[in-house]
């Protein structure tokens, strides 16, 4: 009896510390900032098609989210990380790192320019969405596998 | 001498055989009567029907980007199981273009692969969905495409292996798989719906690339829009975009995303659709709103 609670006390500890492993690797790191950014742009979306009222909260909470994703998104993809964890990354990435950091730099400054003067009302956050928006597709359709 | 006599009559219906099939299969031209009365092409139209066909994805030279789109001055290689195509110049030019072209030559491209020689064109050039389309739209085309840039440029042959670099072969992978017909029934389609089947299946060549092929390089008619392998090859899937592929999409979400570039958990479009979504947010509303409808009408896999 005691040796089958050790043993699932073993694999309760097992599973945990992999789990943990898990969340630091780069690929599920990325994977999580690529998550949040998706929200940020799901709420201003919200707004710009009316589905939301305006509100400078989320605007400015969504935007900030992008903003610091952006400034080390790039960091996350270390000789190493090409594969595993379901990643979509593309080989290209690593074959073209300084392209590939100037397009997540584009996006942080296209970012801070929205966040600089704050979009007031539905017209400007669906004008900064179209702006920022270019960013993803830019980056997905050389650096993204798969969608 | 027995041996000699056999080997001849197998020779001799080989050769029969040969002929048969090359008289079968031989490059048809569209009837003349197809393209008369068309009148003035209607240009704007036509550029609607250019981003329709996303013509400059594959046409424009290499890299382009948005700046050079206009400019169809082929050569981008597209890779496939049978070796790579380089898409030609299709700019008004000349001599390296198709400036010299008639619409009924133009037609011929269009409707049944046929070149201005009067030879088989291969089908990376997706005329088996074009087939569909009708003359007064391919009028329209040819009319916005000679208000384009010239171009100058000699794209670089297509670089295939034998045998698959014998043209004559192609009349018999059209008689398997060209022809005008309806890719799937949709019972009661509304006009909205019948607006985004033509779209879907004559210009937008979507099943192209969104239906899996079989070993003949041949669309598989029953799994339609179903998706599968990347058809360059490499890693990568193309989507089932049938209902059963976008369960939990709406006619918005399909339009919203082909207007955006959005998904509706607001992931982006990526890889090739990324060129594709381009063109299709420069159609009308109306049209990324059929296109919508239809992909919702047709059979789930």
């Amino acid at each position: 009896m005691k040796l089958k609670t050790i043993a699932a006390a073993a694999i309760v500890a097992v599973l945990g510390a992999g789990a943990v492993v898990a969340a630091d690797e780069p690929q599920a790191a990325r994977q999580q900032m690529m998550k949040d950014v998706g929200r940020a742009m799901g709420a201003l979306a919200g707004i710009a098609k009316g589905e939301k009222p305006y509100d400078a909260d989320v605007v400015k909470a969504s935007l900030t989210t992008m903003s610091e994703v952006s400034k080390t998104f790039a960091d996350q993809f270390p000789a190493g990380s090409e594969t595993g964890f379901e990643t979509e990354a593309s080989p290209k990435i690593w074959e073209n790192m300084d392209d590939f950091r100037a397009k997540d730099a584009q996006f942080g400054k296209d970012v801070d320019t929205a966040l600089a003067t704050l979009p007031a009302d539905q017209a400007g956050v669906g004008a900064a969405l179209g702006t920022i928006g270019k960013n993803c597709s830019a980056c997905h359709e050389t650096y993204r596998l798969k969608k | 001498m027995k041996f000699l006599k056999v080997t001849a009559a197998v020779g001799a219906a080989g050769l029969l055989g040969l002929a048969c099939f090359l008289w079968v299969t031989a490059p048809a031209r569209t009837p003349d009567d197809l393209w008369q009365g068309l009148g003035e092409p209607n240009v704007e139209n036509g550029e609607r029907v250019f981003s329709a066909g996303g013509c400059s994805s594959c046409h424009a030279a290499p890299g382009a980007g948005d700046d050079g789109r206009l400019v169809l001055a082929g050569g981008a290689p597209l890779a496939s199981p049978f070796g790579t195509f380089h898409a030609p110049n299709i700019s008004p030019h000349p001599e390296a273009g198709i400036g010299g072209w008639s619409l009924h030559e133009f037609g011929d491209a269009m409707l049944r692969g046929v070149g201005r020689q009067g030879e088989h064109l291969y089908p990376s050039f997706p005329y088996a969905s074009y087939a569909r389309m009708t003359p007064s739209d391919i009028n329209d085309l040819f009319g916005y495409l000679k208000t384009l840039p010239a171009s100058d440029n000699v794209a670089p042959a297509h670089e295939l292996p034998f045998p698959f670099n014998q043209r004559a072969l192609l009349g018999g992978w059209k008689f398997l798989y060209l022809n005008d017909d309806p890719r799937v029934a949709i019972a009661n389609a509304d006009a909205k719906v019948e607006r985004g089947q033509y779209l879907v299946e004559g210009p937008g060549h979507c099943g192209e690339c969104h239906t899996p092929r079989d070993a003949l390089g041949g669309l598989k008619a029953d799994l339609w829009l179903a998706g599968g392998p990347n058809p360059e090859g490499g890693p990568g899937r193309v989507p089932n975009i049938t209902p059963g592929g976008l369960d939990g999409w709406s006619e918005s979400d399909i339009a919203y995303y082909l207007e955006s570039g959005f998904t509706p958990d607001y992931d982006s479009v990526g890889g090739s659709m990324t060129a594709v979504q381009k063109n299709m947010a420069r159609l009308p509303a109306e049209d990324r709103d059929a296109i919508a409808a239809y992909l919702k009408a047709i059979p789930a896999h």
